[in-house]
């Protein structure tokens, strides 16, 4: 083997030994924080947390049925506004409007929706509804979830109607469906498992969020269904009670981080079944 | 032409009505799609246009009280209502760099092993797990990095990291002790993890969109493995890598939960990395709901306008960078 041969090799085995490295250490991160979780959220997991309110300070037992709801609520009524609005909007620039103005502008729109801090889009939400109504209120957390689930699934729409093959498209369209009927009953079947995994993927985003609803939905002791009043959610009883200094409160922020972890994954591995089996069949 | 096709095989006028009925039908409810669709992409660039005029709406009052000294002064004080911007600025971009500098190495090279060096049988769960992995809450990395990972750091490796650069002139005023734990570099170091799986996850997809043949034909002659990842599967998928690791960059300029639980909350700037500092998401977080008086909140809403102002300046660069990588690829 030549010096070259040999440089040239050993330089391949350096990069995979850091290919590997990085695998290695990737996972080990993310395992340990699983491990954490299951620990400490498992060991203080218990009926009551829901079937009870959550705690006053200082106080043992409690639960965090309050939250639970809230949460189910907001991201539920989120998905509800925002979902159709991303579905439409993300038809709009794959099907009809593919290369207009209209389009690419509102692309980049999109991506800057998209990676705009949620922290922002809380600090808008406030201003638009929060400072008019004069109180926070569940209807503004559910309006800045709403925000946070549009472009995630307007680009997973643009994204998976784009990868629909055109000869489709022109299949359906000699046969004489209109344009329409083509789009919602062969573009939209075809990308079904794309479309389906980025809803679910935007649930899956809003549900652990926390920051917009700081100072939307704000937090509430006590039970409420009420959408005009300020509402509990998971995520903001998590970081309430995981910065006090009391243990049980602690205690409980770890149980509900590991109830959304959970809800989370079961959400995104209902999409990937979901998503393998109606591309198979 | 079809409509004479179709009268001269039907012979019935009873069927051209229905026809023409259900043509009239299909032509609305295509109008109507149309109109619902383009309504809906119109509504996504007004929500960014509402963005921007409320926010620059809250932040008048502070910008204009404040002026253009509001991005350098270091001041918090709500006593005295003396507010700036710079410390949560330079917490905001030395976090994210930081994180950018570890996870986008690391994710890269979790997304040649997944590809390229992972057992078949091990490719698909572990591809799996790293997706799920990357939607986890950023509210579930806070609270493992405050109670778990930032007493390790104090405990084990900031007092080491803080003895081996002592005697370097430059890096131990980086590394200047005490070990809090908590700071700017576990901040950084719970943005990488966190964003490791989302720049992994996108560049394991971008990497099996090479398509085989290319890669068997560098293998053919006589390429190494980092050959073909470097000059095979590196230029051919350099856009979606580029558009991963903008993805992350914005996660991680805007992350508040992860970072607010570890970052110390400290308005100053530092010259350690392992001192307190803060972030500007997790200014508002900790301080939006109690900040009393107008020009507080509006300062705070201005941060919030900055961090808008950051993340899209950011954002336009990759953008032209997407843009300037896609021309090279045509040509």
């Amino acid at each position: 083997m030549t010096p070259l041969q040999a440089s040239r090799k050993a330089r391949s085995a350096i990069a995979m030994g850091f290919c590997y490295a990085s695998a290695g250490a990737g996972l080990l991160a993310l395992a340990l924080i699983l491990a954490a979780l299951l620990w400490s959220g498992f060991s203080n997991l218990s009926p009551s947390v829901f079937t009870q309110m959550t705690p006053p300070p200082g106080s043992s037992g409690g639960g965090l049925l309050n939250p639970i709801v809230g949460s189910l609520i907001m991201t539920f009524s989120g998905v509800l506004i925002g979902a159709p609005l991303g579905l439409f909007a993300g038809t709009y620039m794959a099907e009809y409007g593919r290369n207009t103005r209209l389009t690419t502008v509102v692309r980049f729109i999109n991506d800057v929706l998209l990676s705009a801090p949620s922290i922002v889009i809380g600090l808008f939400v406030y201003e638009i509804t929060v400072v008019p109504m004069g109180h926070f209120s569940a209807i503004a957390g559910a309006i800045s979830l709403a925000l946070l689930v549009v472009p995630v699934v307007v680009r997973t729409t643009e994204d998976m109607l784009n990868l629909v093959p055109g000869t489709l498209r022109e299949a359906a369209t000699a046969l004489g469906l209109p344009r329409a009927l083509v789009i919602r009953h062969v573009a939209y079947k075809a990308a079904r498992a794309g479309l389906i995994t980025g809803l679910l993927l935007a649930i899956a985003r809003v549900s652990g969020e926390t920051a917009p609803l700081l100072f939307t939905s704000l937090n509430n002791q006590f039970w409420s269904a009420n959408l005009n009043a300020p509402m509990a959610s998971l995520p903001v009883v998590i970081f309430q009670f995981a910065m006090s200094p009391y243990k049980e409160w602690q205690a409980l922020a770890w149980v509900g981080a590991l109830l959304i972890t959970f809800a989370v994954l079961a959400l995104s591995i209902t999409a990937r079944v979901l998503g393998a089996q109606r591309t198979s069949s | 032409m079809t409509e004479a096709a179709l009268s001269s095989v039907a012979r019935s006028t009873a069927k051209i009505d229905s026809r023409e009925k259900a043509l009239r039908r299909f032509e609305i409810g295509d109008r109507i799609f149309h109109i619902v669709t383009r309504s809906s992409a119109i509504a996504v660039l007004i929500v960014l246009g509402g963005v921007i005029v409320s926010l620059v709406q809250g932040s008048m009052p502070a910008l204009s009280k404040f002026g253009f000294g509001f991005l350098t002064s270091d001041a918090w004080n709500p006593v005295t209502e003396k507010f700036g911007a710079a410390p949560a600025i330079y917490g905001t971009l030395v976090t994210s760099f930081i994180a950018l500098l570890i996870a986008a190495p690391v994710g890269f090279g979790i997304a040649v092993f997944l590809t390229e060096l992972c057992p078949y049988q091990l490719r698909r769960p572990i591809g799996v797990a790293v997706e799920l992995l990357a939607g986890i809450p950023s509210i579930i990395y806070g609270i493992w990095g405050m109670f778990v990972f930032a007493p390790f750091l104090q405990v084990h490796v900031q007092p080491a990291l803080i003895a081996t650069f002592a005697h370097i002139p430059g890096l131990n005023l980086l590394f200047a002790g005490p070990p809090y734990g908590i700071g700017i570099l576990t901040a950084s170091l719970i943005l990488a993890i966190m964003i490791l799986p989302l720049i992994s996850s996108i560049s394991r997809d971008v990497f099996n969109t090479v398509p085989t043949v290319l890669k068997e034909a560098a293998f053919g002659i006589g390429c190494t493995r980092w050959e073909v990842m470097r000059s095979i599967v590196a230029p051919y998928t350099g856009v979606g890598l580029v558009g991963g690791v903008m993805l992350a960059l914005g996660r991680a300029l805007g992350e508040t939960m992860a970072v607010t639980f570890v970052i110390g909350n400290a308005h100053k700037i530092g010259a350690s990395i392992l001192g307190p500092g803060t972030t500007i998401s997790a200014t508002i977080a900790n301080e939006f709901t109690e900040a009393d008086g107008a020009i507080y909140t509006s300062s705070l809403i201005a941060l919030g306008l900055l961090l808008f102002a950051i993340t899209f300046i950011v954002l336009a660069i990759s953008r032209l960078l997407l843009m300037r990588l896609e021309g090279q690829g045509a040509r």
